[in-house]
């Protein structure tokens, strides 16, 4: 039984629903959403109309008759230039360009990472600042000379080729991204497990990865999201028949020749998209904690 | 006798940074010995240049009579206990006192046993499958310590590992750590800024300050016959009263107060007139009864009282000096009153001013 001799605020402040700063918040948010959803909900309900439905003209309207017909023919029948075999071509390009260039890139900067923060050596931090200049050099600068270079070992063109200079353009801000981190785990630590006879290798793959997870999260988010949306290196450091998807994209939305069917290049648009998508959906609780983590508890 | 651990012309830099220098710290077998010493005085490197976690600019490291200054850590035959604990996150209890053993390519059997001797000891067997994230900070420093318990080495090396619990629970664990060495009759290396686990734990401290041992003996000599004024005054607590004067054919004179210095036992058997100074523990001053019996007697003003419970501390007025004074914890005596004080010589130390050494 409580005591009702008190009087006045007692327990849980009262909150109220409808207060100023909530319509204010909500309403923010809403706006801000309204905003960025739109022109997705225009891209969806279009890449789902017919083309006659489309000149009608009315660009918010559900569609009246739902076609998958647009993504099919994105998928596997748009033309750029006499080449009419879609999407599909570019989408397993792209993959076979993303896996050997998130694993490699990753991989390579969380050892230099590792290296950095626990295992330095004479020179580690001149050779870490250098590193860390390399991200700060307009890409544009670079675009020529990795032209003859892959020419010169002959990777021009080839996928390999591309996946290098992926993994290289990754190493700066990557190789930041785990020096910090592992910097952030107890020096302590790292002398119990010498003590207990780890070696650079077993301490990196049983003492630090498994308490790197989020930060590999974080990791593999930019690098998938980076390579994947990437034009600028697949224009140039490919050819026709390796062109990755975005590259793929732009030729079907922005080819000359016929009419241009809106809803295919829509269709064609949202696939493209749909890796990153898919990432962020997946990970994102898993990002925020990642970017959000202090020092390791031990 | 042979050592347990030699330390030789010790010296360690970081860069432009002399930490260590020509350190000889010789180590008995069995022995528990505890490095003291105030924040920054270069224990822990002490520690990790022993260990093996840092590389020493020059001399020699000697384990169990082998030179291991070349050697790696875990070839040493030492195990360390870190006062962050430093136990791998990800792993068991289980998993963290074998991780070692694995390392080390121990039998499975072998490395169960060992395991298992460990957790008996340490009384951690429910423990064994949480991960440390699961346990308290008294439960965690034991899986620690049972780290370097299971590698069955020859040192154990210990930074200050009592000193991220709680009061009440590091009591307990001193107990339980001089309760593992007079079962296991290692030799432990113990380093501590508190003087009490020093004083509890050691059978010889080395005092340091400024990377270089000042004074190394047994607790009782390190707390009755300090060799210098550092370590007079960083031992004790409330510490040392120190009074300024002269000495003058075997008298100590300070202000008009004269002060014979009979049954003082003196370093040297001839001390030559110089000025000195006088340390007086607070808790060798007598009061009450047993006054009459003390060889020098002063009446002091009292300024402030300060009651503990088990004894009160007492600051008195004496010349111009501020004087403690340790009282029984029930004494009974108030700011502006009179007492008459008593005070041993053979129980003071005098240094001398200049070197600041013992006379
Ligand atoms: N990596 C380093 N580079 C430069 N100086 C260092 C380095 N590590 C320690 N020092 C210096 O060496 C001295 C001794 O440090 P050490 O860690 O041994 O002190 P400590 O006695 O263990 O102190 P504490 O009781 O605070 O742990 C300090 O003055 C410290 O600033
Ligand atoms: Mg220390």
């Amino acid at each position: 039984m409580p005591d009702t001799a008190l009087t006045g605020p007692r327990g849980p402040k009262p909150k109220k629903r409808f207060s100023r700063n909530n319509i204010f918040l909500y309403g923010t948010l809403i706006v801000v959403s309204m905003y960025y959803l739109l022109p997705l909900y225009v891209m969806v309900v279009t890449s789902l109309k017919g083309m006659p439905e489309i000149r009608l003209g009315n660009v918010f309207g559900p569609p009246l008759e739902v076609t998958f017909q647009p993504w099919v023919k994105a998928w596997s029948e748009a033309c750029t230039g006499l080449d009419c075999t879609g999407l599909s071509k570019g989408f397993w390009n792209s993959v076979q360009i993303l896996i050997p260039s998130v694993v490699l890139s990753i991989a390579i900067a969380s050892v230099n990472g590792y290296a950095l923060s626990h295992w330095k050596f004479k020179g580690s931090e001149v050779f870490f600042t250098i590193l860390i200049l390399g991200a700060f050099i307009p890409y544009q600068t670079m675009l020529y000379p990795i032209v003859i270079m892959l020419r010169e070992i002959g990777l021009m063109g080839d996928l390999g080729g591309l996946v290098l200079v992926h993994t290289v353009f990754g190493m700066p801000i990557l190789t930041l991204l785990f020096r910090n981190y592992f910097a952030s785990i107890p020096e302590e630590l790292f002398k119990a497990a010498r003590v207990d006879g780890a070696g650079f290798w077993r301490i990196y793959f049983q003492v630090m990865l498994p308490m790197a997870l989020p930060i590999f999260v974080v990791a593999i988010i930019l690098q998938v999201t980076g390579i994947w949306n990437d034009f600028l290196f697949g224009v140039i450091y490919t050819k026709p028949a390796t062109y990755p998807m975005t590259v793929q994209l732009n030729n079907i939305v922005n080819s000359v020749q016929g009419i241009k069917e809106y809803n295919v290049n829509m269709a064609a648009t949202l696939l493209t998209g749909l890796v990153p998508l898919v990432i962020y959906f997946a990970s994102g609780k898993l990002f925020v904690r990642g970017i959000a983590a202090g020092a390791v508890k031990g | 006798m042979s050592y347990s651990v030699e330390i030789k012309q010790l010296d360690l830099a970081f860069g432009a940074v002399k930490v260590l220098q020509n350190l000889d710290l010789n180590i008995n077998e069995g022995e528990f010995l505890v490095l003291l010493g105030s924040s920054g005085c270069g224990k822990s490197t002490l520690l990790n240049c022993i260990a093996g976690l840092l590389e020493v600019t020059d001399g020699q490291i000697h384990i169990k009579g082998k030179n291991v200054t070349w050697a790696e850590p875990s070839e040493r035959g030492i195990g360390m206990v870190f006062q962050s604990y430093a136990l791998y996150p990800q792993m068991t209890v289980k998993g963290n006192l074998s991780f070692g053993l694995k390392n080390a390519k121990l039998p499975k059997d072998e490395i169960e046993a060992r395991v298992a001797r460990a957790a008996d000891i340490l009384q951690i067997e429910p423990l064994l499958n949480r991960k440390p994230g699961a346990l308290s900070g008294g439960q965690r420093q034991r899986v620690a310590i049972g780290r370097a318990l299971v590698r069955d080495v020859d040192v154990f090396l210990f930074d200050e590992p009592l000193s991220n619990l709680d009061a009440k629970l590091r009591v307990d664990l001193r107990v339980e750590l001089k309760r593992l060495h007079n079962q296991l009759q290692n030799t432990m290396i113990y380093v501590t800024h508190d003087q009490v686990e020093a004083m509890t734990l050691a059978d010889r401290i080395a005092v340091m300050k400024g990377g270089a041992i000042m004074q190394l003996g047994t607790p009782d000599e390190i707390y009755n016959q300090p060799r210098n004024l550092y370590v007079a005054d960083f031992i004790g607590s409330p510490s040392m009263n120190f009074l300024e004067g002269h000495l003058e054919s075997g008298n100590f004179k300070v202000d008009d107060m004269v002060m014979p210095m009979t049954g003082y036992d003196f370093a040297a058997p001839q001390t030559a007139d110089r000025p000195a100074v006088i340390g007086i523990r607070p808790e060798h001053v007598v009061t009450g009864e047993l006054v009459k019996n003390a060889p020098l007697q002063f009446n002091v003003v009292v300024d402030l009282v300060e009651p503990m419970g088990s004894d009160t501390l007492v600051y008195a007025q004496l010349g111009q000096h501020i004087f403690r004074i340790r009282m029984d914890g029930q004494a009974t005596v108030k700011a502006g009153e009179t007492v008459a004080i008593g005070v041993d010589p053979s129980r003071a130390s005098l240094f001398d001013k200049q070197t600041e050494d013992r006379l």
